[in-house]
C-alpha cells in the first residue's frame, strides 16, 4: 500500500510545484519510494549546464570575484533565512550521499545535530585529508573552486547550527591550503562569514588545520583527535562524533564534496540534484580517472554513468584499446577490484559497485591494463596500509603487515597454494574486527585480487616451483 | 577544567564503571535510573543503562577475555580480544566499550565470537616472543593463559625469509620495573595508569603501526610512588618486577595474606613466599583500603627483612660491645637491669612498626612492675581529650568515603608520600567526580592540582574561627561533604595542640551544618603503622617529659625513629632494645632481643581509620628471633610478675578487655563524641603563629622512612635513582 501510494506521489511530484518539497518532507521513505520505479535508463554525459564544478580545471579565476561570476555566494542570505529544516529537508530529497566513500545519506547526518542543545557548542568538521591513493577530487575543489567549499561550509554550519567549521587539510596539500586560506580571507572581508555571515545574523567562524599527511587522520574520529593536537588515532563509537566530537561536542565531519555540493543543491534544488543517476544514487560526482588510460583527469559526471563509457568519454580509453584492460579499481586504493568483464556493465555508483562485490568509494578510478603485474600492485597498496596504520588495535597492528610479508611472497610465487585461502582468511580476520575502517580497507584489495585473479596467484606459484623446486612454505605450512 | 580526556569522561559517565566493585554508601544514595534487561547467551539480566557488555556479562558468570581492559581505567578498546557477537550486528562488537542497549542479545560462545577471538589472539602471538620460559611473567601471564582458552591449537605463521618477529629495544624507567619491550602487545594499561592513577604523564606512544612502541619516548624514570602497580597491570612479561627477576615461578611461591605496616593505612597484601624467603609483595583487593595498588615501598622494601636483621640475643660486654648470647642470658640481663629500677625510672617506648599484641605485653608487664611510663614515639597532644576519645585521632572520614568528597583540605601534610593510596583516592575524586583540593602546608607535588592557601599555622584558626576571607572558607562552607585532614606530624610542635583544636573547632562547624549527618569531616592522618593501636591500648604519646626524669631502664620496643639517643640518657642507664632490625634503636642498646618482623608473626596492627587487621606469619622468624609478645612474656616470668596470658588466644582475650575494636579485624566502627572533643579542646584555641612543614617533600625522601625500608638496597637504589633523574634534563 505504502509502494503504491508512493508511486502515485512519485509519478506526480514534479508537477506539484510549490507542494514538491513538502511531500518529500512528510514522506518518511523517500529512498523506498524511489527505488520502486527507475524512471531513467540512460545516465550521462552531463550536459555543462548541471555542472556544480565550473572551474574544475582552474581555467577561470579562483578567488571572490571569479567565484561570484560563477554563482557563488548568490543568494546565499536567503537560503541561510530559510532556516534548518529547509537546507536539511532539500538535502534530503536531493539524496546526497556522503562523498567521502562510506556514501551515508547526507541530509540524514545533518538532521541528527538537530537534537536540542545541551548548552554546548556544536561544531561541522570538513575532511579535507583526502589521502586515499588514486583519489585527487577534494584538491582540485580546494584549489579551483575554494568558495564552493566556503559557502558549503556556512550553511552546512546553519543546517546543524554548528558555531564554526574546522577544514582539516592534508598537510602536503600546501598551494591547496593556501587557496583556501586566501579564499576565507576574502570571505571574511566581504562579511560572508564571520559575525554576521552575509547579513543574515548568523556567526559562523571558519577555520583552516592543516594535518601532517597520515592516511589514518582522514578517518572522522582520528581526524578529531588530531585537531585537538593528539595522535591521530580513531575513537571508539560510541559515542558518535553528532554525540562526542570535537572538543568533546556534538560534531558532524563530511567530506569536501559533500560540502562543496550543498550551496548548489539549495539554490537550484534537491529535486535538481535527485534527477541524475539511479535512485539511491543521486547526484552528480566527480569522477578520478588514473592509470592506463589515454587521458587520465578529473570530471564532474551523472551518477550511475556506465564505467566503460565514464573512460572511454573522459579519459581517452584504456591504454591499447579496451580489450587490453585487464583490472580496474573503481573506488580508491581500498576497495576491492574488478576484472575487466565486470567492468563493461557495472554502473558507476553505490548499489552497482556493491553488487559487483566492490564499492563507490571515493570514484577514484584506478585502471590497470594488461601490462600491469596485478599482485604486485595490489601488494604495494598493503606496504600502504601497513606503513598507515596507527598501530592502535591488534588486528590492524599485526594483521596487516602479516598480509603485507606474505604477499610480497606471492608476487614470486615463492608460497603454497594453501597459503592463498590463509591469506584470505587473515584479511577476513582483520575485516570488521577494528576499531576503524582502515582494517577494511586494508583486507578488501587482498579479497578483491584473491576473488578475481587466484589463477595467476597459483600460475605464479606453479612457475616458481618449476625453477626453484617447491616453496619452503610449502614444507612449512 | 578537564581532568581526564573528555571523550573517557562522557563515556564514564556512569560511576559504575569508575567504582565497579565498591560498595559506595554515599554513590549508592543516587537515584537510580530504569534498568534495562539485555541477554547473555540467553540468560536474562538487568543492568542500569550504561553498563557495558562485559560488565553484564560478569553479572551472569559469564567471563569475557580480554588485555586492554581494566575496571579501574579507563577503556581503551584497542586489543579487540573481547569481541563478541551481538544479534542483529553485523560485525562482532568490542564488549568492553559497547553499552548495552534493551533487548541485547549477545553470544559469547558463537563461531562467529570464538572465531573472533581466535584471529585477535593469532595476531596478537604474531609478534610476540615465545620466550614463556626465560619470561618471568610465566605462570601468571593473561596472554598465556588465554592462548591455552582461546587461542588456536596450531600456527600457520611461515615466515620463510626468517625476517624474525617484531623486535624493540627495552627501556630504563628505574629500579623497579624491568622492560622487555619486545613482548609488550600494546594495551596501554601502563599508559592509562600512569595518567589516570598515578599522575604521571610520561607513559605514551610513539610510532605507528607495527612500528609503534609504548614508552617515555626519552628515557626517564617512571617517577612515582605508585609506579609498581604497572607490573600487575602488565597482561604479559613486558612489564616485571627487577628486584624479583629470575627468583621464582609463581606455582612453586606460597602466598600468604597479610597486611602492610610500612605506612599507616594498612594495605592488604599478599606474601609471598618460598624456602622460607619473602620473595616478594603484591596487593591484595580491598575496597575500603587500597583498591588493588599498593605503594612501591610497601611492595618492594621487603628485601629489607633479609638485611641488618638481629637473629641472635645480645649483651654489652664490658668494653661496651653487644656479644651474642643464648636467650636465657640475655632475659636474665634485661630481668635483672628492671629488676633494679625503681617503677617510675623504668620507661618503655614503642616503636612505629609495633603490633598489637607486643604493645599490650609491654604496657601489662610495666603496669604489673608498678610502672606507669609507656609511650610511644609519635606525639600527639594531650591537652583538652587527648587520646580519650577516639574520633581525634583517627581518619573519621574513611579512606574509601574520600571519593565522594567534594572538597578536600590537607592541612600539613603531604598524603602523596605519607599515605601514597588514601592520595591516589584523592586523585580519583579530583578526576572523576570534580572534586577539589585546597592544602595548607609548603608547596609540594600532590598530583593533582590544589589550592596553595598557604604555609602558616594561623590560617588554621583563620578558617575555623571564620575571620578567613580567603575563598576556600566559603567552598568548604558550601560544600555537601568536605573533608578536613589534619597531618598528625604537625602536633609534634608546641602549636599541636592548638591547631588541633583550631582543627576540631573548623570540622565540626562544617559537619554541625551539613544535610548527611552520618558524615565525618575531621581527619587525623597519623604517620605510623602502631601508633593509633598505641593509643588505643593507652599509651602516652611522645617522649618528651618522661626522659627528662632520667631514666634507669629504657626498653624500647623497636623504637628506631631516633627521639631516644645515648646523650639524652643518664650514663648508667641500661637499654633494653627489642626488635627485629639492627638500626637506631639496637646500636644504642645494652640487651638485644630479637623479635619477628611483620611477616613472621600473627600480629595485630590498626591503621589510620581504626580498623584493626592482622598479618599472618609467611615465614619463621630469623635465627633465634621470636614473636615479641612471646619475649616480653618470658621476661615476665623471670622478672616474677608473670603476664596472665600462655597463648596468642589469650593474648587477644586480653586486648578485646582493652578495647574490643582491637581484635574486630576489618571492621571499623563510626566514630562520635566529635562535640565533647571540641568542648574540651575550645580552651587550647590559643593564636599560633609558627609555619607548617611537612617531613617527606620529595619523592627521594618517600623510599627509606622506617626500620625495613632503611634496610632494603632496593629502597637505596630508589633514591638513587631518583636523584640521578633530578639531573637529567627531561
Amino acid at each position: 500500500m505504502a509502494g503504491a501510494l508512493a508511486r502515485i506521489v512519485q509519478g506526480t511530484k514534479s508537477h506539484l510545484g510549490i507542494a514538491g518539497p513538502l511531500v518529500s518532507i512528510t514522506s518518511g521513505s523517500v529512498r523506498f519510494q524511489q527505488t520502486e520505479s527507475q524512471g531513467k535508463t540512460k545516465y550521462g554525459p552531463l550536459a555543462d549546464a548541471d555542472r556544480v564544478f565550473t572551474n574544475l580545471y582552474g581555467r577561470h579565476d579562483w578567488r571572490l570575484k571569479g567565484a561570484l561570476a560563477r554563482g557563488d555566494w548568490y543568494m546565499t542570505k536567503n537560503i541561510l533565512e530559510k532556516g534548518t529544516d529547509w537546507i536539511v529537508n532539500e538535502l534530503k530529497t536531493s539524496g546526497l550521499r556522503g562523498r567521502g566513500g562510506a556514501g551515508f545519506p547526507t541530509g540524514m547526518k545533518w538532521s541528527f545535530m538537530n537534537k536540542p542543545s545541551d548548552g554546548r557548542p556544536k561544531y561541522l568538521v570538513v575532511n579535507a585529508d583526502e589521502g586515499e591513493p588514486g583519489t585527487c577530487k577534494d584538491r582540485e575543489i580546494m584549489r579551483h573552486d575554494p568558495h564552493k567549499l566556503i559557502e558549503g561550509c556556512l550553511i552546512a554550519g546553519r543546517a546543524m547550527g554548528a558555531q564554526a567549521a574546522y577544514i582539516y587539510i592534508r598537510g602536503e596539500f600546501y598551494n591547496e591550503a593556501s587557496n583556501l586560506q586566501v579564499a576565507i580571507a576574502e570571505a571574511y572581508q566581504a562579511g560572508l562569514i564571520g559575525k554576521n555571515s552575509c547579513g543574515s545574523g548568523y556567526d559562523f567562524d571558519v577555520f583552516v588545520h592543516r594535518g601532517a599527511g597520515a592516511y589514518i587522520c582522514g578517518e572522522e574520529t582520528a581526524l578529531i583527535e588530531s585537531i585537538e593536537g593528539k595522535q591521530g588515532k580513531p575513537r571508539l563509537k560510541p559515542p558518535f562524533p553528532a554525540d562526542v566530537g570535537l572538543f568533546g561536542c556534538p560534531t558532524t565531519v563530511n567530506n569536501v564534496e559533500t560540502i562543496a555540493v550543498s550551496p548548489t543543491i539549495c539554490r537550484r534544488g534537491g529535486k535538481w540534484f535527485a534527477s541524475f543517476g539511479r535512485t539511491r544514487n543521486s547526484g552528480t560526482k566527480l569522477f578520478n580517472i588514473s592509470g592506463h588510460v589515454n587521458t587520465p583527469c578529473t570530471v564532474e559526471e551523472e551518477m550511475s554513468i556506465p564505467l566503460k563509457e565514464l573512460i572511454e568519454r573522459h579519459a581517452g580509453g584504456v591504454c591499447g584499446g579496451w580489450d587490453n584492460l585487464l583490472a580496474i579499481i573503481p573506488g580508491g586504493s581500498s576497495t576491492p577490484l574488478i576484472p575487466k568483464h565486470v567492468c563493461e556493465t557495472v554502473l558507476m555508483d553505490f548499489d552497482g559497485l556493491v553488487a559487483a562485490q566492490t564499492s563507490l568509494g571515493t570514484a577514484a578510478i584506478i585502471v590497470m591494463d594488461k601490462s600491469t603485474d596485478i599482485v604486485k600492485a595490489i601488494a604495494r597498496l598493503i606496504m600502504f596500509y601497513k606503513h598507515e596504520s596507527c598501530g592502535q588495535c591488534t588486528p590492524c597492528r599485526e594483521g596487516v603487515s602479516w598480509m603485507n610479508k606474505m604477499i610480497y611472497r606471492f608476487v614470486e610465487g615463492n608460497a603454497s597454494p594453501k597459503e592463498i585461502d590463509m591469506l584470505w582468511e587473515i584479511s577476513k580476520q582483520i575485516e570488521g574486527h577494528t576499531i576503524c575502517a582502515l582494517g577494511d580497507g586494508a583486507a578488501w584489495p587482498v579479497q578483491g585480487l584473491i576473488r578475481h585473479f587466484r589463477p595467476e596467484l597459483e600460475r605464479r606459484m606453479q612457475t616458481y616451483a618449476m625453477t626453484h623446486g617447491p616453496s619452503k612454505a610449502e614444507r612449512l605450512y | 577544567m578537564l581532568r581526564q580526556p573528555l571523550t573517557r569522561a562522557l563515556a564514564l559517565s556512569s560511576s559504575s564503571r569508575i567504582a565497579p566493585l565498591g560498595v559506595r554508601r554515599y554513590a549508592e544514595a543516587l537515584a537510580q535510573p530504569e534498568k534495562v534487561e539485555v541477554f547473555i547467551d540467553d540468560k536474562p539480566v538487568y543492568v542500569p543503562p550504561g553498563t557495558t557488555v562485559l560488565q553484564a556479562a560478569a553479572m551472569v558468570g559469564v567471563e569475557i577475555p580480554r588485555f586492554c581492559y581494566h575496571e579501574r581505567l579507563a577503556v581503551a578498546g584497542n586489543c579487540r580480544m573481547c569481541l563478541v557477537e551481538v544479534e542483529k550486528s553485523p560485525k562482532p562488537v568490542a564488549a568492553c566499550a559497547m553499552p548495552v542497549m534493551k533487548g541485547m542479545r549477545v553470544k559469547t560462545t558463537s563461531d562467529l565470537t570464538k572465531k573472533a577471538r581466535e584471529g585477535v589472539m593469532e595476531f596478537l602471538l604474531v609478534n610476540h616472543p615465545l620466550d614463556c620460559p626465560i619470561c618471568d611473567q610465566g605462570g601468571e601471564c593473561d596472554l598465556q593463559d588465554q592462548s591455552m582458552a582461546f587461542g588456536s591449537d596450531k600456527s600457520r605463521f611461515t615466515d620463510i625469509h626468517f625476517s624474525g618477529k617484531r623486535a624493540v629495544e627495552d627501556k630504563d624507567v628505574g629500579p623497579l620495573i624491568k622492560t622487555i619491550m619486545t613482548r609488550c602487545i600494546h594495551c596501554t594499561r601502563c599508559i592509562r595508569f600512569a595518567s589516570e592513577v598515578a599522575g604521571v604523564d610520561d607513559f605514551g606512544t610513539t610510532g605507528r603501526g607495527t612500528d609503534m612502541q609504548v614508552g617515555t619516548y626519552v628515557e626517564k624514570m617512571f617517577l612515582s610512588e605508585l609506579s609498581g602497580n604497572i607490573i600487575d597491570l602488565c597482561p604479559v612479561g613486558a612489564l616485571t618486577s627487577k628486584p624479583y627477576s629470575f627468583a621464582a615461578r609463581p606455582w612453586e611461591t606460597r602466598r600468604i595474606d597479610s597486611v602492610d605496616v610500612l605506612d599507616p593505612l594498612g594495605s592488604n597484601i599478599v606474601v609471598a613466599t618460598r624456602t622460607n624467603e619473602v620473595l616478594r609483595i603484591l596487593p591484595r583487593t580491598n575496597e575500603e583500603i587500597n583498591e588493588e595498588w599498593l605503594s612501591d615501598k610497601s611492595r618492594f622494601a621487603c628485601d629489607g627483612l633479609k638485611r641488618q636483621r638481629l637473629v641472635t640475643p645480645m649483651v654489652a660486654d664490658s668494653r661496651g660491645n653487644l656479644t651474642p648470647v643464648e636467650w636465657e642470658d640475655a632475659i636474665v640481663a634485661a630481668a635483672h637491669a628492671i629488676r633494679d629500677c625503681p617503677p617510675n625510672k623504668l620507661v618503655a617506648i614503642a616503636g612505629e612498626l609495633a603490633d598489637a599484641e607486643s604493645l599490650v605485653a609491654l604496657k601489662d608487664l610495666v603496669n604489673r612492675l608498678g610502672g606507669e611510663n609507656v609511650c610511644t614515639e609519635q606525639y600527639f597532644p594531650m591537652g583538652g581529650s587527648g587520646t580519650d576519645l577516639r574520633s581525634s585521632y583517627l581518619l573519621n572520614t574513611k579512606i574509601a568515603n574520600v571519593e565522594d568528597a567534594d572538597f578536600v583540605l590537607l592541612i600539613g601534610t603531604n598524603v602523596r608520600f605519607e599515605a601514597p593510596l588514601l592520595n591516589a583516592r584523592i586523585r580519583k575524586a579530583f578526576i572523576h567526580k570534580e572534586t577539589d583540593v585546597a592544602y595548607i602546608g609548603p608547596k609540594v607535588d600532590l598530583t593533582y592540582e590544589y589550592t596553595h592557601v598557604g604555609d602558616s599555622a594561623s590560617i588554621v584558626k583563620e578558617l575555623a574561627t571564620g575571620s578567613s576571607n580567603h575563598e576556600v572558607l566559603k567552598r568548604l562552607q558550601s560544600a555537601k561533604r568536605p573533608v578536613v585532614i589534619l597531618g598528625a606530624d604537625q602536633l609534634k610542635t608546641s602549636e599541636g595542640s592548638a591547631l588541633l583544636a583550631f582543627t576540631q573547632e573548623l570540622a565540626l562547624r562544617l559537619q554541625d551544618k551539613l544535610e548527611d549527618k552520618e558524615w565525618k569531616v575531621l581527619n587525623v592522618l597519623q604517620r605510623t603503622a602502631s601508633q593509633v593501636a598505641a593509643l588505643d591500648v593507652g599509651y602516652k604519646p611522645g617522649v618528651g617529659a618522661i626522659l627528662q626524669d632520667g631514666p634507669k631502664v629504657v626498653y624500647l620496643l623497636g623504637a628506631d625513629a631516633g627521639v631516644v639517643t645515648r646523650e639524652s640518657l643518664p650514663k648508667d642507664c641500661v637499654v633494653i632494645y627489642q626488635g627485629h632490625h639492627g638500626d637506631v634503636g639496637a646500636s644504642i642498646a645494652d640487651v638485644v632481643l630479637p623479635g619477628a618482623a611483620y611477616t613472621e608473626k600473627r600480629g595485630t596492627y590498626v591503621n589510620a581509620e581504626g580498623r584493626a587487621q592482622q598479618t599472618l606469619p609467611a615465614v619463621t622468624p630469623p635465627g633465634k628471633a621470636r614473636e615479641d609478645w612471646k619475649i616480653l612474656r618470658a621476661l615476665s616470668e623471670v622478672l616474677g610478675a608473670r603476664l596472665p596470658y600462655d597463648t596468642l588466644d589469650e593474648v587477644r582475650h586480653r586486648m578485646a578487655e582493652i578495647s574490643p575494636s582491637l581484635v574486630a579485624y576489618g571492621d571499623v566502627q563510626n566514630n562520635n563524641y566529635f562535640a565533647q572533643a571540641r568542648v574540651l579542646a575550645q580552651s587550647l584555641q590559643k593564636p599560633v603563629s609558627g609555619k607548617l612543614d611537612v617531613q617527606l617533600k620529595q619523592l627521594e625522601d618517600f623510599f627509606m622512612t622506617d626500620a625495613i625500608s632503611r634496610a632494603s638496597p632496593t629502597m637505596a637504589k630508589c633514591v638513587q635513582a631518583v636523584l640521578k633523574q633530578k639531573q637529567s634534563p627531561y
